[in-house]
């Protein structure tokens, strides 16, 4: 492969088992496959704690990636999908999910799941995606209260980051880490179109500007424009974030700093929230379909 | 009297050389690099040239364009004026069409509604500075996932006589949503007309904002592609008018403009 053609949007898929944990003990499997418009994920949790996942870029057939993201959460555990008692479909993919029950928008998955991961202080949830931004105030309870999504527009999403690896050439997983190593912060490029802030970003590449400068100009733009989203919807703590931009650590800081609000540390994988909540409320209805609640 | 009319676009500079108000001398344009000022030096060293003047046998320069500030008062152009573009789109276009009502015009990074009042002057507009699915880059961008020359979109789109919606609002998107359609085998000459269709569609709808009176006109770089005008006039339900150098009608304007100012003085 030359130089030309590699990839810089392309970034690593895995799984993960729960070494401390065995299905055979548990009442009740559920999971929840969160088929994202770049990403998709599944977890599959046991009496609703986090057992395995996956995850894995989507491809071209949804259904496929629904099976295939589902059989990587199980490999090694001598689970079979059969043996799940319900699963949840969410995300931009979630009627291709062939094996779900249910689906659930992934609004509700995402505040859901973010209250797992966090735990139940959590009020609002910042999911930056593959092509969508949503801002969702929730309760204790986990539950959606409001939110509001950009889902018409790439500038303040994934794809945005992903375009703008290719152009500067840095991998996407170090894209935030790059954004990050420059003495002050530049000015940001355009906040409303990704178009007009890669063509802006080439004239400073242009000019002598370094990438990491270029990078922070980029970052700060996106930042800016999520925080609108935020503002509009009402940021009350505590703060997350989720979804994969959720794992770039140049968004996180900008965020921090121009929201002066510092978002709770993740002990899981923000990625992933989605899809918990998912499986969360897999086990829920499953519950209610077996007569326990 | 010669004055002349810069307009420092997205894309191109554009420079009009008029004589006494009224008559068109030399149209030149180049394309704009990062340093606008030296673009715009380029173009009015050519002007100059092809003309066969020299800069002091020029009594007024006024300058419109998105790069009107970078090259204010700056040698050699010195210009005099600035003026924003949606006066010299209207000054331009009424002057080639005097019962000129509604002036559209489409360039590389932005889209405009101009409203034209009885006298030419401005009477109300709207403008798409901030997405680029709302100008000319839209169809570029397009072309390239088309891998199809920019030229050729326009052409092409015409072969065609189904219409594919697209649903993707962002060029980002969009070009996701093209490669998805070459995919599925849809022809080239269908996803370009499907490209025009939702840019028509976006142009029309800022443009009603404003209102739409007769007679409109389209101007701007993009008024130039024969795939445009026909959703265009779909959409808007209307004749629309296209002058011959749509593209000069700013500098055009801002030239008038010149004129004008020398002869207050």
């Amino acid at each position: 492969m030359t130089e030309q053609s590699e990839e810089f949007w392309r970034w690593r898929e895995y799984r993960h088992t729960d070494p401390d944990k065995d299905w055979h003990d548990a009442k009740i499997v559920t999971a929840g496959v969160d088929i994202g418009s770049v990403g998709s994920k599944a977890v599959v949790t046991l009496d609703g704690e986090l057992y395995a996942y996956s995850v894995m870029r989507t491809g071209g057939v949804s259904e496929e990636t629904a099976i295939e993201a589902m059989n990587r959460a199980l490999e090694g555990t001598g689970l079979k999908t059969d043996n799940v008692h319900y699963v949840v479909g969410t995300g931009y993919g979630r009627v291709n999910v062939p094996f779900a029950k249910r689906t659930i928008t992934e609004i509700a998955c995402h505040a859901r799941g973010a209250h797992y991961i966090y735990g139940p202080t959590v009020r609002t949830v910042l999911d930056i995606g593959g092509q969508d931004c949503k801002a969702i105030r929730c309760d204790e309870k986990g539950k959606v209260m409001s939110f509001l999504m950009n889902d018409k527009c790439a500038a303040g999403t994934g794809r945005g980051l992903e375009v703008f690896a290719d152009l500067i050439r840095v991998p996407i997983e170090k894209l935030g880490k790059t954004s990050l190593n420059v003495e002050e912060e530049p000015p940001p490029v355009s906040n409303t179109c990704v178009i007009f802030a890669k063509a802006e970003s080439v004239a400073l590449l242009r000019q002598g500007w370094l990438k990491e400068k270029v990078a922070a100009a980029y970052h700060l733009a996106m930042v800016n424009r999520i925080v609108d989203l935020l503002t509009r919807v009402g940021i009350e703590k505590d703060f997350v974030v989720t979804g994969g931009v959720a794992k770039n650590t140049g968004i996180i800081f900008r965020l921090e700093k121009s929201l002066g609000i510092r978002p709770l540390e993740p002990k899981l994988d923000p990625i992933l929230a989605g899809a918990i909540g998912a499986a969360l409320f897999a086990k829920a209805l499953y519950e209610k379909q077996i007569g326990l609640r | 009297m010669i004055t002349a009319g810069v307009d420092v676009g997205a894309k191109y500079a554009k420079i009009v050389l008029l004589e006494n108000g009224k008559t068109v001398m030399t149209r030149v344009n180049s394309t704009v690099g990062f340093d606008l000022l030296k673009s715009a030096n380029t173009v009015f060293k050519k002007a100059l040239t092809k003309a066969n003047l020299e800069r002091d046998q020029i009594t007024q320069v006024v300058a419109t364009g998105m790069g009107r500030k970078t090259i204010h008062k700056k040698p050699p152009i010195n210009t005099q004026e600035i003026i924003p573009e949606v006066i010299a789109d209207a000054k331009g276009a009424y002057h080639l069409i005097p019962t000129v009502k509604t002036v559209i015009d489409v360039g590389a990074e932005e889209g405009r509604g101009v409203k034209v009042a009885e006298d030419g002057k401005v009477r109300d507009f709207v403008i798409n500075e901030r997405c680029a699915a709302g100008a000319g880059t839209f169809i570029e961008t397009m072309a390239r996932a088309l891998e199809v020359g920019v030229k050729d979109m326009g052409p092409l789109a015409l072969k065609s006589t189904n219409a594919i919606p697209m649903n993707a609002q962002c060029c980002v998107f969009a070009e996701s949503e093209v490669v998805g359609l070459i995919h599925s085998k849809v022809s080239k000459q269908d996803i370009a007309k499907a490209i025009h269709d939702a840019m028509a569609g976006r142009i029309a709808s800022m443009v009603l904002r404003v209102g739409v009176e007769k007679d409109v006109a389209l101007i701007g770089g993009v008024a130039r592609n024969p795939g445009f005008l026909p959703p265009l006039r779909k959409e808007l339900n209307t004749e629309i008018l296209v002058p011959e150098y749509p593209e000069y009608v700013g500098a055009l304007g801002a030239a008038l403009l010149a004129f004008e100012m020398e002869g207050k003085k």
